[in-house]
């Protein structure tokens, strides 16, 4: 394991510790976040199976194992892991004891099952008056539809993200691989640290909603309001190109593969037109109005310079468009932006070694702090791990007493 | 201004900071207005010279105008409303050394300053991170770079959609088959993921700051926080040898898993079965009808195979059917379920509308307007709408009488000598 931060200094979020009962993305990668900035994060799963994120790929060679879940070993780096049965009187019991030494609880279950289990903000709050709970769910705890089930694709639905992603004769396209999720999963690491500054100032905790429709609803989308508002456009999905831009401002096929072009200034359009080379369309008035060509008439329009495209590699028109100053550049597949020249100089990926799925290039994290550098130090938890580290060492569990819970599968 | 629950008992858990914001466009303020939200005093520090290219985008408040015309569109943009409520604004012109000289005079006295300028533009107006760290010696420098300050690629002015190509997210939006790849996003992904990222590297670092006296330097490229979400799929590159295709709306969790069409023109639904109890109780809400026994769809993993089939026949049933009333049926059998919703949708919608996703201000050239709310709702610390965006220099006598402590004679000249400007 490399650890990302050799010089060993502390982490901003040093001596806060994290009770993180979640399962598959926003809450685990929440959880993660805080770890990487210094949280002592400890991962709660159901005993025997683990939680459900093990369960969804990928797989090394696509052979399912809930110790070889890609998702979950990334979602999870940088924590310890117990596993507890929080629906019995002991495993509740334990949980109250690691509550009596944590500063943050972290969950995304269902709503029903937050309540049966007494551990929502309201039921803890008397007993743990320091706490803070932040909870993550598709839609959020409050309001009509707070009890409603929900996934990913859900949230991005009730978003706005989805309805006008997609080809316009198609259906609406969901923003992939659990995206909604994770950044749900940053804004509520955010939330959290607000709520820790909140305590200095009022010695309580509080409690955190964070719903990953309305992160994105408010953020991303938010923004079509005024459109509706004074346009009266509601939304509508245009495929490979931004709406209501100048053109050109899409993503476009080149000779093996796609590229995505977004070049607003004129002076932008200009060198491209310049690139492009003496063609008589360009002098065309036409052909001027980069407003009437985005909103009126793209397909004519990009049918102007998709040959250019088409005639080229990604790598051609990569090295042209720098050469010209062109915000142009190749739509990489995965294996390519892990080869990335640019991430690679910055030794932005980082390997990671599981004792039982190998080792792997993972993404490191975002935030370059230059005096408290954010870690990557431990790999994900296998399946009650730190049981007897946890439970046995720090809570002083006796022998027996783990014996006994073992038994009774609390733990 | 209509939350009047945040004004009487709305402790704000940043009072006690000062932001100075570069920012221009997206990234950088909204990054700032996370913060503002939550109490920082967060002072936009623009000018006629330098103005927020977001001032002069569309569509804007009332009639449109010519291009060019500068009257008052920089104070007519909604969006920009948005982005930059809560701030106050100073208009100092960094073309001049006095400007400059006045923008280190605020910087000794703040504690955080924040930009998403081109890599070097700092240094080159003197405010790289030591030179600041010589006037504030705790001062947290937040830079966000779009590819890095850094590497090959640095100079490249990369808007979202670029970035996002860059990531390998782009690669993904799109349907499975011989569909043309549909590549964007209707919004500025790589933008607001940058902005969540930073504002939570601010405030661990301020978190840090209170604890230790120690202040530092943080950068956070706008490509690597839209890939730091991508972890999963880098994984499956590396554990199959296959780099992840077009997505459509299919997820490995389970099926039916898609947005259907609904009897209404271009409505949609999110339908997502993940388990056998849920797929019972789906078939049950269509009444069972016989092509649900079949062995085509008799597990999981046979649904998951034969999905264009699945679908077809789940299509057949919500059409007769508006997407309000699915969703009610669904959900009411513990089914996840949700119309797709477009921006009137979500205006109107009375749980979005609960929890306040977007709120009603007044601005003094636009009128009542309305703007998104908190992404995150916090029990006792809420934060919230305080005030408008700032007008160009709206709070210049504020900054620089009150806090920087200039006479008014003086500022008068500033004026006319168009450092304040």
């Amino acid at each position: 394991m490399e650890n990302y931060n050799p010089s060993g200094t502390a982490g901003p979020l040093t001596g806060v510790r994290v009770i993180e009962w979640g399962s598959l993305v926003s809450a685990p990668f929440c959880g993660k976040a805080l770890g990487e900035l210094g949280a002592d994060v400890i991962k709660i799963e159901p005993p025997g199976k683990g939680e459900e994120g093990r369960y969804r790929g990928p797989y090394p060679d696509n052979v399912p194992h809930p110790e070889k879940s890609g998702l979950f070993l990334f979602a999870n780096l940088n924590k310890r892991g117990i596993t507890l049965d929080v629906g019995t009187d002991s495993g509740r019991r334990i949980l109250g004891q690691l509550l009596e030494t944590a500063d943050v609880l972290l969950e995304n279950q269902s709503l029903s099952l937050v309540e049966e289990t007494g551990l929502d903000y309201e039921s803890l709050k008397g007993e743990y008056p320091r706490l803070v709970v932040i909870s993550i769910s598709p839609y959020g705890r409050t309001g009509p539809y707070r009890g409603y089930r929900g996934t990913d694709l859900t949230a991005n639905a009730m978003s706005g993200l989805s309805f006008g992603t997609g080809h316009r004769h198609r259906e609406p396209l969901t923003t992939p691989l659990h995206q909604a999720s994770y950044l749900a999963g940053v804004g509520a690491a955010f939330a959290t640290i607000i709520a820790l500054l909140g305590r200095d100032m009022t010695g309580r905790g509080q409690s955190v909603d964070v719903a990953e429709a309305q992160v994105i609803g408010t953020l991303l989308t938010g923004y079509h309001l005024p459109t509706y508002i004074y346009r009266g456009v509601a939304g509508f999905r245009s495929g490979n190109r931004m709406r209501l831009g100048l053109f050109p401002n899409c993503v476009l096929p080149c000779r093996d593969g796609y590229i995505c072009i977004d070049a607003p200034q004129m002076a932008q359009y200009q060198r491209f037109l310049d690139l492009l080379g003496d063609q008589e369309w360009m002098e065309n008035p036409r052909y001027r109005d980069r407003r009437a060509m985005s909103d009126q008439y793209p397909e004519e329009a990009e049918s102007l310079i998709s040959p250019w495209f088409m005639e080229r590699t990604k790598q051609e028109i990569l090295e042209a468009c720098l050469a010209h100053r062109i915000p142009c550049v190749p739509v990489y597949t995965f294996e390519e932006t892990l080869g990335d020249p640019q991430l690679t100089s910055r030794d932005y990926f980082k390997e990671v070694s599981s004792d039982t799925a190998g080792t792997f290039r993972v993404p490191g994290p975002p935030y370059r702090l230059q005096k408290t550098a954010a870690r990557l130090v431990r790999a994900a938890p296998s399946i009650g791990q730190h049981n007897q580290e946890i439970l046995g060492r720090e809570l002083g569990l006796g022998g027996d007493a783990m014996e006994k819970l073992r038994a009774d599968q609390v733990i | 201004m209509t939350n009047e629950k945040t004004e009487s008992n709305n402790l704000l858990p940043l009072s006690r900071y000062r932001v100075v914001d570069f920012g221009t466009a997206w990234a950088g303020p909204m990054a700032a207005q996370l913060l503002a939200d939550l109490g920082a005093q967060v002072i936009k520090v623009e000018s006629r010279a330098r103005m927020d290219g977001l001032r002069l985008g569309r569509p804007i408040a009332g009639d449109d105008v010519a291009g060019g015309d500068r009257g008052l569109w920089p104070e007519l943009q909604p969006v920009f409303h948005g982005i930059n409520r809560n701030k106050l604004s100073v208009t100092l012109n960094l073309k001049t050394d006095e400007g400059l000289g006045l923008v280190r005079e605020l910087l000794a006295g703040s504690d955080v300053a924040l930009n998403n300028y081109s890599p070097g533009v700092l240094d080159r107006l003197g405010l790289g991170y030591e030179e600041m760290r010589a006037l504030r010696p705790d001062i947290i420098l937040v830079s966000m770079p779009a590819l890095g300050e850094t590497g090959p690629l640095r100079e490249v002015l990369a808007y979202a959609p670029i970035i996002q190509a860059l990531s390998g997210l782009m690669s993904v939006v799109g349907y499975s088959g011989d569909e043309p790849l549909v590549g964007e996003l209707q919004a500025p992904w790589s933008d607001v993921v940058a902005a969540i990222h930073a504002a939570l590297a601010t405030v661990a670092a301020l978190y840090h700051r209170n604890r230790t006296g120690q202040g530092q330097f943080i950068e956070v490229a706008q490509l690597e926080a839209t890939t730091s979400m991508l972890g999963e799929a880098f994984l499956e590159t590396q554990m199959t040898g296959m780099s992840p295709g077009p997505q459509g709306n299919y997820s490995a969790g389970g099926a039916p898993h898609n947005n259907y069409p609904c009897a209404e023109p271009d409505r949609w639904v999110a339908i997502a079965v993940t388990s056998e109890e849920e797929w019972q109780a789906f078939c049950g809400v269509l009444g069972n009808p016989a092509w649900t026994a079949g062995e085509m769809f008799a597990t999981m993993a046979a649904r998951l195979a034969n999905l264009e089939e699945l679908d077809a026949h789940v299509r057949e049933w919500t059409r007769a059917h508006s997407s309000r009333e699915i969703t009610e049926l669904l959900q009411g059998q513990g089914i996840a379920a949700m119309p797709v919703m477009n921006i009137e949708d979500q205006f109107l919608d009375p749980h979005l509308r609960e929890r306040q996703a977007y709120l009603e201000v007044e601005h003094p050239h636009a009128g009542i307007e309305w703007v998104y709310g908190m992404p995150w709702l916090l029990g006792s610390t809420p934060g919230g709408m305080r005030s408008h965006a700032p007008l160009l220099g709206e709070h210049n006598e504020y900054v620089l009488t009150e806090l920087l402590g200039i006479a008014a004679a003086e500022v008068t000249r500033l004026q006319e000598s168009e450092v304040i400007y």
